[in-house]
């Protein structure tokens, strides 16, 4: 059995300083779905108490699945990061 | 040199692909081979530092075709001679077993392989770099550049904005943006796309041939289907590499949504089942990774040529998930090839309109891509079916579950043990009937 914490420290990120999601809190608020909390596969879309989302693109596996799972139309603009940024894998 | 009139420019080139994937990898040599300029845009740090994939790659004799015995010098894990499919409810597993040394399987040039994508991807890219293509890493394709409707290079994240081509191959992978911003391809559903969570865990080189029960470089794939996912449609996979094994979950995006599952909980329960925990004791994690996978291969596929345009591989959604036969790699390498053939006969012909690219559609066939997604394109829906991912392998396994227990009372036929099995399962017969129609029409005609 591994953390979700320790899968994470396994993969290895050179976080580019402009994020390449940018989450629309403002839409998020109304969201009553949250599809992105539960499928991410790196957990960054963090539930707020004031009913918005709080979100890291640091540790980004840049798989796409948030954006093809949120139903708030704007609310998840995706794009990649700049080249060489990002998650890089070694074993996958 | 056989190439267009523009090569003063030094921009400029015959062909640009992006990715390098199998797909781009693949089309990128066998233009280099045939003479033309060719670049290949890569955007992670190295090809295959942003792949994942479940880790089989079938079609060896594809590769061997083009790099003869490609096996003695890629980096290979393992050569898969055993596959394993299961039916899983919570508590047990009923599989199929196949085990084979017959020709092709444990001899040259091998039904297929294990392999790790950051290795064996940039080892490809390595052969298209040595047959003369410009490899560019950590490259970002931002759009497709069109003049009078046409695509005639693309925009690059990069100080030079902009590379010049004659053909653009786009296989930027299963959220090609290209294909999208060519205008190709339209946004996908979530049942459409599945997500994909794997770790890679180390294990001892000895202990997982005694372990899987392989002597030498003999390998093993194993597929589950049912209760390892709960609710959600999809399935569960473990790979042996040379000294790790590849174990993984894979989710439908909306099923998961619709039952609230976090993927990595998914893949916990999916190590801890009776069937698995044995297999992966004492492993330890070397790698988490993550990627989406195109699963409704015929009926989400783009439009695959445009003036100046092709696409290709996964970004094309030519990845098969049928149930029986699972595989990606072997159709991006073909359609790569079928690509860069449809370039190599467009700069021979110096057209680069929709009329000549057509001819992409003759290659695909004559490497029989376009051929197995159209004849297997019931599968992917009948495999994503809700009875198929939630009723059946939990009443197969139930029913195995009777039918072998031995507890005093007197044995019955397995007629009337299965229709206990029906009725504790409320199967209705008109859903058998119509789900066995399916299967038919999705595998046997």
């Amino acid at each position: 059995m591994t953390t979700h914490e320790e899968k994470m420290r396994t993969a290895r990120f050179k976080v580019d300083d402009k994020p390449h999601i940018v989450v629309d809190a403002g839409i998020c608020k109304d969201c009553a779905v949250r599809a992105c909390v539960y499928v991410c596969p790196a957990n960054l879309f963090v539930p707020l108490d004031d009913g918005g989302i709080l979100f890291n693109y640091e540790q980004c596996f840049e798989c796409g699945t948030c954006y093809i799972a949120c139903n708030q139309e704007g609310a998840i603009q995706w794009s990649y990061p700049t080249g060489g940024f990002g998650v890089t894998y070694r074993e996958s | 040199m056989m190439t267009s009139n523009a090569t003063q420019d030094t921009e400029h080139f015959d062909v640009i692909v992006i990715g390098a994937g199998p797909a781009g990898n693949a089309a990128a040599l066998i233009t280099a081979r045939a003479g033309l300029k060719v670049l290949l845009l890569e955007r992670g740090e190295y090809p295959g530092a942003k792949n994942v994939s479940g880790g089989v790659f079938y079609g060896s004799r594809i590769l061997h075709e083009l790099i003869p015995n490609w096996w003695e010098q890629a980096p290979v894990e393992r050569y898969i001679c055993r596959r394993d499919i299961a039916l899983m409810s919570a508590t047990t597993a009923v599989s199929l077993d196949f085990r084979s040394t017959a020709t092709g399987y444990a001899d040259p040039p091998y039904n297929g392989f294990s392999v790790l994508r950051p290795k064996f991807d940039r080892w490809f890219a390595a052969q298209a770099e040595a047959s003369g293509a410009f490899l560019l890493n950590s490259c970002v394709v931002d759009d497709v550049l069109r003049e009078n409707g046409r695509v005639v290079g693309v925009k690059v994240r990069r100080e030079l904005g902009e590379v010049r081509g004659n053909v653009v191959i786009a296989c930027d992978g299963s959220n090609s943006f290209m294909a999208k911003k060519a205008g190709l391809q339209r946004e996908f559903d979530g049942h459409e796309i599945a997500l994909g969570v794997k770790e890679v865990l180390g294990l001892d080189e000895h202990l997982i041939r005694e372990r899987f029960q392989l002597s030498g470089n003999e390998g093993m794939a194993f597929e589950y289907l049912g209760a390892i996912t709960e609710n959600v449609h999809g399935g569960g996979f473990l790979y042996t590499n040379r000294d790790s094994l590849s174990v993984g979950v894979i989710g439908q995006i909306s099923s998961l949504v619709e039952h609230k599952k976090r993927p990595y909980e998914l893949l916990e329960q999916f190590k801890a089942h009776p069937a698995v925990a044995p297999l992966v004791r004492g492993a330890t994690l070397r790698e988490y990774s993550a990627h989406t996978i195109p699963e409704m291969g015929w009926h989400m596929r783009p439009k695959l040529y445009a003036d100046g345009m092709l696409v290709a591989g996964d970004a094309a959604a030519f990845c098969f998930n049928s149930g029986l036969y699972l595989e990606g790699m072997n159709y991006a390498m073909q359609s790569g090839l079928a690509a860069g053939e449809t370039a190599i006969e467009a700069c021979r012909q110096g057209d680069f309109s929709k009329g000549t690219l057509s001819r992409y559609e003759h290659y695909l066939k004559q490497r029989h891509v376009s051929e197995d997604f159209q004849r297997f394109r019931f599968a992917p829906p009948f495999v994503n079916g809700e009875r198929l991912q939630n009723l059946y392998p939990d009443f197969v396994a139930h029913a195995a579950e009777n039918l072998f227990r031995v507890d005093g009372n007197r044995k019955q036929k397995i007629l009337p043990l299965a229709m206990k099995s029906v009725r504790r399962f409320r199967i209705r017969p008109h859903h058998l009937l119509r789900d066995f129609y399916h299967a038919a029409r999705a595998y046997l005609w």
